[in-house]
């Protein structure tokens, strides 16, 4: 899927495509000096777009479906991993998923918005809409790894918790709620990163850390540009305006304080280039495992209270 | 204090106006009663049992013993993180306009009082400001609140009337949820007690952080308690949903409340609750 903002980067790609498999049916073909001098263009195209991205076209690119999705990174990333189900309640919910991995030498426990990249994929998990189950198996996983002294990583990539019948009945407010306050007082670290669609209280359910990350274009938002838009708008197609007033993107977000560090994804996206993206991830995570190991269990718990204190404290009112 | 004055201003000169103030219309049944009936029966409608809203001088008189009040943080207002606008103005006019009309400067009112004597800190929100939605001003008060309970070990009682985040102050708005949850952590881990007050309605971010958390979770009668918004959850599911969904009285029957109490009785259950904890 090429966006309509992306200039001529789809016809530069397509003729790499065509010229390489020239080159696989003919190794004698002499393209090789043609197919890096596109790769070259490609890559200053590339940054000349993604540099100076609005926050819808922003948005368009967090929801890019060819974006890496929960289990890519939990396979580009991770040496092993546990797979944990169920939420010893209700059931098992696919929208988030989880369990103990390593990556590089260090033991943690992985959570995250699991999207789907079929349709098939996409009904199992709602397209990364969890419901209460899914919150609260996070929180089962939370709870463990404090128990074996891992640090947790959440994954958020979702739309916003499930609006469904089912998931009121069972507790969504609830279910957030309680991972909001339980995660506050955790006694093991917590690093958050946003890969992808930071959908209000469905992100901040697993949200809540000592670092948060967010990848370059990935977005965080109190509701979605569409949502916003049609209640003050009274326009859902003002969504533009919306993500624009909303102040969405990783920029804005390291800005007010809300985020620690932006994970820059490589030229075109992380959708463009997996591998780097999971070799930029993996790098920065440990580097903040690295960090957060050295911190007791209390000052720890003390600093992300001061942390979340200070957000939206502002002098001058 | 909030209505007697309300009611000394009823003797309006013309006569249209008279009329006017003369009924109360239930905003559920739309059963009339008379205005000085509905009054006196705290804004419950006398004929459905209906829970109006009520304003947050109001909710004092109603729970708290006369002159009790003192109030904490009173100068933290709104601010405007992002410098929001839509098509209509900006957010700053629009909290101006919410101030002028209530005399608040945030959505919530903070402060100790006493409960037939019994000291307790109060956070009691109010839907005429804004909606009573969760801004950075009223987050922060509703945590500095919860830690001068913690400081002064004083039960905590929070009401709530929101329809959940304010979306013009953005994600600042979205962190006073895991701002205020933080809070109720500390009295937790301390032993301090903190009663949630569900009314008319508590939905959205609200619902989903400090107003389900409470060691007791009490509602109104027949207020509206959700996470999603009705009409979001019927396009998802392409499902007509039951009448009484997202009551207090559905939230009741899925184990999200503890009791429901009618307004006129709340002041004795929270006694009944905070004597029954203190006693050794």
């Amino acid at each position: 899927m090429s966006l309509d903002f992306e200039k001529n980067m789809p016809e530069i790609e397509a003729k790499i495509a065509a010229l390489t498999k020239q080159k696989a049916a003919d190794p004698n073909a002499k393209v090789d000096d043609q197919i890096a001098g596109l790769k070259q263009e490609l890559e200053k195209v590339a940054k000349e777009v993604y540099s100076s991205l609005t926050p819808w076209q922003t948005v368009q690119v967090a929801r890019h479906p060819g974006r890496p999705l929960f289990r890519d990174y939990i396979t580009g990333i991770c040496g092993e991993f546990i797979e944990l189900h169920g939420d010893r309640c209700f059931g098992d919910d696919q929208g988030i998923i989880g369990g103990f991995a390593t990556i590089g030498d260090s033991r943690v426990m992985i959570i995250g918005h699991q999207k789907g990249k079929t349709l098939e994929e996409n009904m199992k998990s709602n397209f990364g809409m969890a419901t209460p189950d899914g919150y609260r198996k996070a929180m089962r996983l939370m709870k463990l790894a404090e128990k074996f002294k891992t640090p947790v990583i959440c994954f958020i990539d979702t739309p916003g918790a499930y609006p469904g019948l089912d998931a009121e009945a069972r507790g969504q407010a609830e279910a957030i709620a309680r991972n909001l306050t339980e995660m506050s007082q955790l006694e093991t670290p917590i690093i958050a990163l946003v890969t992808g669609e930071g959908g209000s209280g469905g992100a901040l359910g697993i949200g809540v850390g000592d670092v948060i990350l967010m990848l370059s274009n990935s977005v965080y938002s109190v509701i979605s540009p569409e949502g916003c838009a049609s209640i003050l708008w009274r326009d859902g197609s003002k969504a533009p305006e919306a993500a624009e007033a909303l102040k969405i993107t990783a920029a804005s977000l390291l800005k007010l304080g809300v985020i620690e560090e932006i994970i820059p994804e490589p030229a075109g996206g992380a959708h463009r280039d997996h591998e780097n993206t999971f070799r930029v991830v993996k790098q920065t995570l440990l580097k903040h495992l690295k960090i957060l190991k050295n911190v007791s269990e209390w000052k720890l718990v003390d600093r992300r209270f001061e942390k979340y204190c200070r957000i939206g404290r502002f002098k001058n009112r | 204090m909030g209505w007697f004055r309300k009611k000394e201003e009823v003797k309006a000169p013309a006569a249209v106006e008279e009329k006017k103030e003369l009924w109360a219309v239930c905003p559920s049944c739309k059963a009339q009663s008379y205005k000085d009936e509905w009054d006196k029966n705290f804004s419950v409608c006398p004929q459905c049992n209906f829970h109006d809203k009520i304003t947050w001088q109001e909710r004092l008189n109603v729970l708290l013993d006369p002159g009790s009040f003192r109030e904490i943080n009173e100068e933290i207002t709104t601010s405007d993180p992002l410098e929001f606008k839509d098509d209509k103005g900006s957010y700053a006019e629009k909290a101006q306009a919410a101030k002028a009309k209530t005399g608040m400067k945030e959505a919530v009112v903070t402060g100790r009082g006493k409960i037939h004597g019994i000291r307790v800190v109060i956070a009691v929100m109010d839907f005429r400001f804004l909606g009573g939605s969760l801004g950075s001003g009223t987050g922060e008060k509703i945590l500095l609140a919860a830690e001068y309970a913690r400081r002064h070990a004083y039960p905590y009682i929070v009401v709530s009337a929101s329809g959940g985040a304010r979306m013009h102050e953005g994600i600042i708005s979205l962190m006073q949820m895991a701002k205020t949850c933080a809070g109720i952590a500390r009295l937790k881990k301390e032993g301090i007690p903190y009663i949630s007050i569900l009314t008319d309605p508590t939905t959205g971010g609200v619902s989903a952080s400090f107003a389900t958390m409470g060691d007791l979770n009490v509602a109104e009668p027949k207020a509206l308690i959700g996470f999603a918004g009705r009409r979001v959850i019927e396009e998802t599911i392409k499902q007509k949903l039951p009448d009484d969904f997202q009551t207090s009285e559905y939230m009741l029957e899925h184990g999200f409340i503890d009791q429901i109490v009618n307004r006129k009785e709340m002041k004795n259950f929270l006694y009944k609750v905070l004597r029954y904890w203190k006693a050794k």
